[in-house]
C-alpha cells in the first residue's frame, strides 16, 4: 500500500507507548515517509484501537504525531486512523488535560442531583471541556472534566470516571460512585481521590429474608473472590465446563435447546440457534465474541458479573467456544469499566497458567483462548455488527443485516455473540441441566432474569428473580418507591426501552408479559420514577443521549435524533414550532422514520421512550394550560 | 438477460414487487429488480461503480415479514421474497429522509431528479425551523456529550468552504455523507486512502487526517471523488469560479468525447465546454477501463488544449 503519512514527528513517550504493544520498530531507513511492514503490518490493523489506547494513556490526545507513528507501524492510512480516532469519546483528537473527569449526567444521575452538580463544578471550577469559555482557548489546565453518560454505577450513586495520562502512576481509569461535588472539586484541583467503599451491588444477599432468595447468576458475587482461581473453584468454579467437555457441542446444543434460553441483551433469539448456526457452518475458523460493552443507561449487570465473577465469565465463554468450534474468543469490556477489564485480565492470566485456557483446557484435546479489548466509550459499539468493526481496529459502525454474524462476522468469520448476562445462564444450564433450567420461569421465559432497579427505591441494586416476577414484586423487594412517596412511572428496559405507569405492576416481567403491555425488558432497567420528576427533564437527556451516540452512518438516525432533541428542547422551553399538532405529527414522523429506515436498533429505538411518555400522558406535547 | 461470459445464463429468482411477479437473475439487488420494472426507486449513496454503503436510506422498501424497511441498493432478492415500493410506510421514511437532509444540507445542487422525488413524497424541507448559523467548528467537534439543542432553529451543517487548492474546492455545507468519495478515493478505486468518515452521529464528516488542507494530505488530486459526489459538494475550480461569477451556463455546453493523450492506458475523457472553454473533464461510469475513474493529468491537465500563445 502507497501511503503517505505525515511527517510530524511522535514524542519519545508515544513512541515508547506504541512499541510496547507491538514490539520494537524493525530497524530501517529512518524514512519518515515510509510504512514498510507489508502485509504483516497491514494483518495487525485490528491493533489500532488498542495502539490508540496507548497514545491516549500516555501523551492525554491522539497528537498528529502519536498517530504517525501508529499508522507507520501498522500501515494504516492516517485519514482512516484519525476517523477511528475522532469516533470514540474516550479518546480525544486535541490536546487535553492530564486528569479529566467524566461526570455521569444521564437518567440515572440526574435524579440524584447531577444537574445541580455540572452547574456547581461550572461555577467553582470552570466550564466543561469544550464548551463555550469565550473564543479565547483557555490555558492548558492540570485537570478538566467533561458530562458523561451513564457510567452503569447507578447502584452506587451519583457516578464519575477520573481519567488520567502520563506516568503519574495513578491508574489510566478510575470508576468513582458515590461521588460528591466535594470530591470533585478536590478531584479538579489536582487533589488525591479518596475513594467511597463500595456498597454491595446485590442487595438481596445482604438481606437474607425469607426464605432466602436463591440466587444463580449471582450466587459468586461477595462469596468468591474474584482475584482467586482457587476460591472460584472451591464454589463450584469449572463445573460447567466439565460437563461441557463431557457431552460434546452436540451435547451442549440439546441441553441449550431443551432449556429454552433466550439471548438477554435485548433481542431474545434463542441462544442454541446461534450457536448451531456457527458450529454447524462449514467455513472456518470459527470465533466466539462475549459482549461485554453495557452501556444502556441504568445497566449495570454485566458489569457487576464481570467484577465480581470474572472466572465464571471466562468458564462461559471458553463453553460457548469449543460448542461454537472456535479456538480464539473476544472479550469486549466496556471503555469505562477498570475494575472489570482489571479483573478479566487478572482471571485471563491465571486461567492460562492453570489450564483453564490454552491448547489443552483441563487436559482435554481441545484449545481455546480468549483475547481481551477494551471499548473507548460508544454506546453503538455495543450492537453486534459495530462491536466487530470495533475489534477489526475501525469505527464502530454497524451494517445491515443479513448476513449474520453465524455466517459472516468477526473478520468475515462465523461468529458467535452473546452478552455476558446470557453467557453466564449457560453454566447454569449446564450445571442443572436444560431441563431442570427450563422449570424456572414460564414456558416462553425460562430461567431467572437480573433487574438493575435504580432511582427512587429505597434499595437500589442488583437483583435476580425467576421469570414471572410482577413488576411490583421487583418494587417491594427493593423496599418500594423512596419515602412512600407515589409511583409516577417506571422506565423499563433503558433508554431503548419504555416508560411504564402504576398501572402495570401486576404485569409479570417475562419476555411475553411485558410484550403484551408495549413494553420490553431490554437490558433489564427498572428505573423507578416518584410523583417529583421532572419526566421532560428526563426525555430530553435521552434524546440528548441518541443524538451523541449516533454513529452517523444513515440519515433517519443520525438528522432524526438532532430533530427529536430540537423538538423536545423546544417542549421544555415551551416555544412550539407551529401548532401543537403540528408538533405531535413532526415527532411521529420522526419516530416512525427511524424505527423503519434506521441501520441498527439504536435509531430504530431512538424515539420509543418518548413515545411511550407521550402515550401515557407523562408529557403533553405543547397543550399545558399553563404553556 | 445478462449473459455471464461463459454464456451459461444465470439461474432466475422469482420475486413479487407491488404484487407483480419478477424474475431477475440469482444475486440481483431488488433495486436492480425494481429497475427492471420501469419502478422509479430514489437514491442517493448508490453508485454503480462503488460497493453499496445503504447510508442514505433513501431506497427503502418494504418486505413480507421483515419488521423494519429494507435498503433496496444492497438487499439482493431472494426467491419468493414480497416487495412493496409504494406503501405509506415507505412514503413516509423516504419523504423523512429527503426532509431531514433537505433541512440540514444545502441540496440545490443535487441531481435534477432529487427535486422530483421531493415534490413526489411532498418534501417539506422548511417543516423542523428556521436554520442556525454555519457552524466554524465542525472539523473539531469531538464525539460524546454535545451543547444543547437550541429551542429556535434546526441545526445544519452550513459551514464555509474549503479552498485550499489550485484544482477543486469543497463545501460540505452540500455533503449529505454518502460515503461515495471516500470509496471513491479508497478501495473502490482509487486506493489513496486521503479521506474518511470523522466524528461520530450529525458531527460526523469527510476529514484527512486532523482536517488538514488538501496539499498536506494523501491527496492526489485524481478528482475521482468530484465524479461521484451526487450534491455539488466537490467541485472543479473552474466550475466554482464561473458560478460564483455568476457565468455557469450548462445550457451552453457541449461534450466532446475524446482519448486521454497523457498515457497508453487510453482513458476516455468528456470535455465539458462551455464558450470554447473546456470547464470539466468527466469519463462515462460504463467505460471498461476507467468505470469513470481518472487521474491527476486526465482530470486537471488540459490547459495546454487551449492555451492561445502563437508560437513563432
Amino acid at each position: 500500500m502507497d501511503l503517505r503519512i505525515g511527517t510530524e514527528d511522535a514524542t519519545l513517550g508515544e513512541r515508547a507507548a506504541v512499541d510496547a504493544l507491538l514490539g520494537p520498530a524493525a530497524a530501517g531507513p529512518d524514512d519518515e515517509r515510509l510504512a514498510t511492514g507489508g502485509r504483516e503490518a497491514r494483518d495487525r490493523r485490528q491493533l489500532l484501537l488498542p495502539v490508540l489506547h496507548q497514545l491516549q494513556d500516555q501523551a492525554g490526545w491522539i497528537s498528529p504525531g502519536g498517530l504517525a507513528y501508529a499508522c507507520r507501524r501498522l500501515t494504516v492510512p492516517p485519514a482512516d486512523a484519525y476517523g477511528v480516532a475522532s469516533f470514540y469519546a474516550l479518546l480525544s483528537t486535541t490536546p487535553r488535560p492530564a486528569t479529566v473527569v467524566h461526570v455521569c449526567d444521564d437518567v440515572v444521575c440526574r435524579l440524584q442531583g447531577a444537574e445541580a452538580i455540572c452547574r456547581a463544578l461550572t461555577d467553582g471550577f470552570g466550564p466543561a471541556l469544550g464548551e463555550p469559555a469565550g473564543e479565547v482557548p483557555a490555558p492548558p489546565a492540570a485537570c478538566g472534566w467533561v458530562r458523561s453518560p451513564c457510567l452503569g454505577l447507578c447502584e452506587q450513586g451519583s457516578a464519575a470516571l477520573v481519567q488520567r495520562s502520563g506516568a503519574s502512576g495513578a491508574p489510566a481509569r478510575e470508576q468513582i460512585a458515590p461521588v460528591t461535588l466535594e470530591m470533585l472539586l478536590g478531584l479538579l484541583g489536582g487533589g488525591p481521590v479518596a475513594r467511597p467503599p463500595a456498597r454491595s451491588a446485590v442487595p438481596q444477599a445482604e438481606l437474607g429474608g425469607s426464605p432466602a432468595p436463591e440466587l444463580r447468576l449471582l450466587r459468586n458475587v461477595g462469596v468468591v473472590d474474584p482475584a482467586s482461581l482457587d476460591s472460584w473453584r472451591a464454589h463450584g468454579g469449572t463445573r460447567a465446563l466439565r460437563q461441557a467437555l463431557a457431552l460434546g457441542p452436540r451435547g451442549v446444543i440439546r441441553e441449550l435447546r431443551e432449556s429454552a434460553l433466550l439471548g438477554r441483551g435485548g433481542a431474545a433469539f434463542p441462544t442454541w440457534a446461534k450457536w448451531e448456526a456457527v458450529a454447524q457452518n462449514p467455513a472456518q475458523p470459527h470465533l466466539v465474541v462475549c459482549n461485554g460493552d453495557e452501556s444502556e443507561p441504568g445497566t449495570y449487570k454485566d458489569r457487576v458479573l464481570m467484577e465480581q465473577d470474572p472466572f465464571s465469565v471466562l468458564e462461559a465463554l471458553t463453553v460457548m467456544g469449543i460448542t461454537c468450534g472456535a479456538r480464539q474468543g473476544y472479550l469486549y469490556v466496556r471503555g469505562e469499566y477498570p475494575l472489570a477489564e482489571q479483573r478479566l485480565s487478572a482471571a485471563i492470566t491465571q486461567s492460562k497458567r492453570r489450564g483453564l485456557l490454552g491448547p489443552r483446557i483441563l487436559g482435554a484435546d481441545v484449545g481455546f483462548d480468549i483475547e481481551l479489548r477494551r471499548g473507548a466509550g460508544a454506546y453503538i459499539a455495543g450492537e453486534e455488527t459495530a462491536l466487530f468493526r470495533s475489534i477489526e481496529g475501525g469505527r464502530a459502525e454497524p451494517r445491515n443485516k443479513p448476513p449474520y454474524p453465524a455466517e459472516s462476522g468477526l473478520f468475515g468469520r462465523p461468529t458467535a455473540v452473546n452478552n455476558v448476562e446470557t453467557l453466564v445462564n449457560v453454566l447454569e444450564v449446564l450445571t442443572r441441566g436444560g431441563a431442570a433450567f427450563a422449570q424456572l420461569g414460564t414456558p416462553a421465559s425460562t430461567g431467572t432474569r437480573l433487574f438493575c432497579v435504580s432511582g427512587c427505591v429505597e434499595r437500589p441494586g442488583l437483583y435476580e428473580f425467576a421469570f414471572g416476577v410482577t413488576l411490583g414484586g421487583v418494587l417491594e423487594a427493593a423496599g418500594g418507591v423512596r419515602g412512600g412517596r407515589r409511583l409516577q412511572a417506571v422506565l423499563l428496559g433503558g433508554v431503548a426501552g419504555s416508560f411504564v405507569g402504576p398501572g402495570v405492576l401486576a404485569t409479570p416481567l417475562t419476555f411475553e408479559g411485558v410484550q403484551a403491555v408495549g413494553a420490553s425488558l431490554g437490558s433489564g432497567v427498572v428505573l423507578v420514577l416518584d410523583d417529583q420528576v421532572d419526566i421532560r427533564d428526563g426525555l430530553r437527556r435521552i434524546a440528548q443521549f441518541f443524538r451523541d451516540e449516533s454513529c452517523g452512518q444513515c440519515v433517519p438516525c443520525r438528522v432524526g435524533t438532532v430533530r427529536q432533541e430540537e423538538l423536545l428542547a423546544r417542549l421544555a422551553a415551551g416555544t412550539p414550532l407551529g401548532s401543537p399538532a403540528d408538533e405531535a405529527r413532526r415527532l411521529d414522523d420522526l419516530a416512525q422514520a427511524m424505527r423503519d429506515a434506521s441501520i441498527c436498533g439504536l435509531g430504530q429505538t431512538a424515539a420509543v421512550a418518548i413515545q411511550s411518555a407521550v402515550r401515557l400522558g407523562l408529557v403533553s406535547l405543547f397543550t399545558d394550560p399553563a404553556s | 438477460m445478462t449473459a455471464t461470459g461463459s454464456g451459461i445464463l444465470p439461474r432466475l429468482v422469482t420475486c413479487s414487487i407491488d404484487g407483480r411477479p419478477v424474475a431477475v437473475p440469482e444475486g440481483s439487488t431488488v433495486l436492480q429488480a425494481c429497475r427492471q420494472q420501469g419502478i422509479d426507486t430514489p437514491t442517493l449513496c448508490y453508485l454503480e461503480t462503488l460497493t453499496p454503503v445503504n447510508a442514505c436510506r433513501v431506497c427503502v422498501v418494504e418486505l413480507a415479514g421483515s419488521r423494519v424497511l429494507v435498503p433496496a441498493c444492497s438487499r439482493r432478492v431472494e426467491p419468493a421474497m414480497e416487495v412493496h415500493t409504494d406503501t405509506e410506510r415507505v412514503r413516509t421514511s423516504r419523504r423523512l429522509v429527503l426532509e431531514l437532509l433537505a433541512s440540514s444540507v444545502d441540496l440545490a445542487l443535487a441531481a435534477p431528479e432529487v427535486r422530483g422525488w421531493m415534490a413526489r413524497y411532498g418534501v417539506d424541507p422548511g417543516r423542523f425551523g428556521d436554520p442556525v448559523a454555519p457552524s466554524h467548528s465542525r472539523d473539531r467537534a469531538a464525539a460524546g456529550h454535545h451543547q444543547p439543542a437550541p429551542a429556535h432553529g434546526a441545526q445544519s451543517c452550513a459551514q464555509p468552504v474549503k479552498d485550499d487548492n489550485p484544482s477543486y474546492v469543497r463545501d460540505y455545507s452540500r455533503c449529505i455523507l454518502c460515503y461515495k468519495c471516500v470509496e471513491a478515493c479508497g478501495s473502490d478505486a482509487q486506493n489513496t486512502f486521503a479521506i474518511a468518515v470523522a466524528g461520530r452521529g450529525f458531527d460526523a464528516r469527510i476529514s484527512t487526517e486532523f482536517a488538514v488542507p488538501l496539499p498536506d494530505s494523501a491527496c492526489v488530486y485524481c478528482g475521482n471523488c468530484i465524479q461521484v459526489c451526487p450534491t455539488g459538494a466537490l467541485m472543479f475550480r473552474s466550475e466554482h469560479e464561473l458560478r460564483g461569477a455568476g457565468a455557469w451556463a450548462p445550457e451552453r455546453q457541449t461534450v466532446t468525447a475524446t482519448i486521454c493523450p497523457y498515457c497508453g492506458v487510453g482513458c476516455t475523457l468528456e470535455l465539458h465546454v462551455q464558450d470554447n472553454q473546456i470547464v470539466t473533464v468527466t469519463s462515462p461510469l460504463d467505460h471498461p477501463v476507467t468505470r469513470g475513474n481518472l487521474c491527476v493529468k486526465g482530470r486537471f491537465g488540459y490547459q495546454f488544449v487551449q492555451s492561445r500563445r502563437h508560437e513563432g
